[in-house]
């Protein structure tokens, strides 16, 4: 077979000679910036009402919105993370990858259509329809910012290291300077162009992404004769491991190990669906129907391209080679660049950093629009102000609130660069399963679902997985922790999930059935009625 | 805030218990709910059914059917091919089933809301 001829490629993958394509990879990265930058603009003259700032006038047909779904689905670690993993710990690998997607099944079948037929702008907009508003949208908005932070901050540490290794810059300093001009960027993305122009940067951005990942698939496939098994036969070899196709190389070391991927895969494919960023861009379409088109579209894409990541994630093992990456700057997230380089040299290269790029650009910018809608619309507009604030108000606070948010992403990226953040993802997801998605679920499809079993669940879900992620292997007393030397930890797994989730539906139940105040069965019925019918809906902001 | 106020005042005098209470929208909470939950079931105990065998059958998943692809790779694989299934077997279930109901009852309530005249026959929108 072609092995041996592959293995004396293996060497061509030259590390040092990345460094030569920097300026390419400024500059195909400066083209993707200017192109969004007058698409932001142009989208922006439309920009009159809080709908048309938050739900993009609910004007996006459902292909564009379940591309946009993607473009915000698919971050840096999904793209480079996976694909590292694959190449790294093979099999393991991929099974994130199927958690990822089943999990929309639960946002096609129980959430998207429901949640667009009820709210207007923001997650707590559906969870206090039926309950009294105050205390619901006050818990709801909370861990909104909370899943929105958690997010956010991973996504800007990791764009430190994502700089390292893609612009050869490997000073603070200067990882700092790029630092602020992504966050920059960003500000002026979602100041400017609102929902419109973020969703657009999302668009392009998926389109880049997916074709990138289907010309790379397509390519080591073909120097694989189309064969999946002699690619997996190489990827063995390469890795001296035959292991590597089978489960079980990072997770099942331990019986911990073991307890610890059940616990991870429960908030992945419960997470997803109760992501605030996620559902926010249900409300970008006119109907309900256009909701379950984008879910559609989206499961299509993000299936798609997790089969690519497959690929991608062996074909570098195969064709790089494990030890070549993990001696790499970036260390396992730098497979899919370093892919990139060794089939089709500086140009790919460059074209998928840039991608990278515009990856961490494009979910910055949908998790910041998400914060910011949150404060404005359910903290100042109707807490602070008790709904008396007009939507010109609003849209200026939000927007206000997105220069802040904007600031602290880049101070928070500039000084959890290095850190070892990754887990802050897990905990997004776990924090979303168990805060959100038991209240969402209560609230849609139980009648006597009551207003304390929603705040019990809420603050319930929220602070068992970020107390549960505190006092757990990832903050101290292990080798990999984030911080260093202490050791107070007492909960033996790495993500809640398996112990908040649970929890959080049994508060919910809890608080329910205890409450002596019972609930409005005419907002009830309303709800209902709305949400399978679609009466009343918010219709699409004619221009 | 323009135009959203509008939607508002539409479902403003709808009786919404009285539509909860009509067969024609028990029928639709019927057939939407017993496809959404008897499929969420299914779909989370074959994932779940999953991760435990790649947990604990390492074995099993190991066994190699076709040169290097092993019983892990085709579950997995199956697990998209599902997963793309349900969603076309959901969209065109909603396609039948639920969307005509729907826009039924929507239409009928929504219709009487706008009568140019304001009179709101209510009972004639059952």
């Amino acid at each position: 077979m072609n092995t041996n001829h592959i293995s004396t490629l293996v060497p061509a993958v030259n590390v040092a000679a990345l460094k030569d394509t920097t300026l390419l990879n400024m500059g195909i990265f400066a083209l993707f910036v200017a192109v969004t930058m007058v698409i932001v603009f142009r989208a922006s003259r439309n920009n009159k009402t809080a709908a048309d700032y938050y739900a993009a006038g609910r004007s996006f047909t459902g292909s564009q919105n379940g591309t946009a779904i993607a473009g915000d689905y698919l971050s840096a670690a999904s793209f480079l993370g996976i694909t590292g993993a694959i190449a790294i710990n093979g099999y393991d690998g991929f099974l994130y990858s199927i958690g990822f997607l089943v999990a929309w099944l639960v946002a096609l079948l129980l959430v998207a259509e429901l949640l667009r037929n009820t709210g207007k702008f923001t997650m707590a907009d559906v969870l206090s329809f039926r309950l009294r508003q105050r205390p619901v949208r006050i818990a709801a908005a909370l861990s909104t910012l909370a899943v929105c932070f958690f997010y956010l901050l991973a996504q800007m540490a990791g764009a430190g290291s994502l700089i390292s290794l893609l612009l050869g810059i490997s000073d603070w300093g200067g990882q700092a300077l790029v630092i602020i001009v992504v966050g920059a960027l960003m500000i002026m993305y979602v100041l400017i162009g609102g929902m419109k122009g973020t969703t657009w940067v999302q668009i392009i951005k998926a389109i880049l992404l997916i074709a990138g990942a289907a010309v790379m698939t397509a390519w080591v496939l073909a120097i694989y004769g189309f064969n999946l098994s002699n690619l997996l036969g190489s990827a063995a070899e390469a890795a001296n491991n035959p292991a590597v196709l089978n489960p079980g190389l990072q997770y099942g070391k331990t019986e911990t190990s073991k307890l610890d991927f059940m616990s991870l895969g429960l908030a992945l494919v419960l997470g997803t669906a109760a992501l605030p960023h996620v559902l926010m861009r249900f409300y970008t379409v006119p109907t309900a129907k256009e909701a379950r088109k984008s879910v559609v579209w989206s499961i299509w894409l993000i299936g798609l391209f997790y089969l690519f990541t497959l690929v991608l994630g062996y074909g570098a093992a195969a064709l790089v080679g494990a030890d070549t990456i993990k001696s790499a700057p970036g260390g396992v997230n730098s497979a899919a660049p370093l892919l990139a380089f060794h089939l089709g040299g500086p140009l790919l290269l460059g074209f998928i950093s840039a991608v990278a790029f515009a990856t961490i650009l494009a979910v910055v910018a949908g998790l910041t629009i998400t914060a910011a809608a949150s404060f404005a619309h359910d903290i100042y507009a109707n807490v602070i102000s008790k709904g008396k604030a007009d939507a010109t108000t609003e849209v200026k606070v939000a927007r206000r609130t997105v220069v802040v948010i904007g600031i602290l992403a880049i101070l928070g990226g500039i000084f959890a660069n290095g850190q070892n953040v990754a887990f802050l993802v897990a905990l997004a997801f776990a924090v979303a399963a168990s805060a959100n998605l038991p209240t969402i679920v209560y609230s849609l499809f139980w009648r006597r679902f009551t207003t304390q079993g929603a705040v019990w669940s809420m603050y319930g879900g929220l602070a068992s997985a970020i107390l549960l992620i505190t006092f757990s292997p990832v903050v101290s007393g292990a080798k990999t922790s984030m911080i260093q030397g202490a050791n107070f930890a007492f909960f033996p797994l790495s993500n809640p999930g398996i112990v908040s989730i649970p929890l959080a539906f049994l508060l919910g139940w809890l608080g329910t059935v205890l409450d002596k105040r019972l609930e409005d069965p005419a907002k009830q019925a309303e709800m209902e009625v709305r949400s399978l019918t679609g009466i009343g809906a918010e219709k699409a902001v004619d221009h | 805030m323009g135009n959203e106020a509008q939607p508002q005042d539409v479902t403003a005098s709808v009786d919404f218990q009285e539509v909860q209470q009509t067969e024609r929208f028990k029928t639709l909470r019927k057939r939407h709910r017993s496809f959404v939950f008897p499929m969420a079931v299914a779909f989370l105990l074959w994932y779940f059914a999953y991760v435990l065998l790649a947990d604990y059958a390492v074995g099993f998943m190991s066994i190699k059917v076709w040169g290097n692809i092993n019983v892990g790779l085709i579950l997995g694989l199956l697990q998209f091919v599902t997963t793309f299934g349900i969603t076309a077997w959901y969209v065109s279930y909603s396609n039948r089933k639920l969307d005509p109901i729907a826009a039924g009852i929507r239409h009928e309530i929504e219709g009487h809301q706008f009568d140019k005249d304001g009179n709101v026959i209510r009972g004639a929108a059952k």
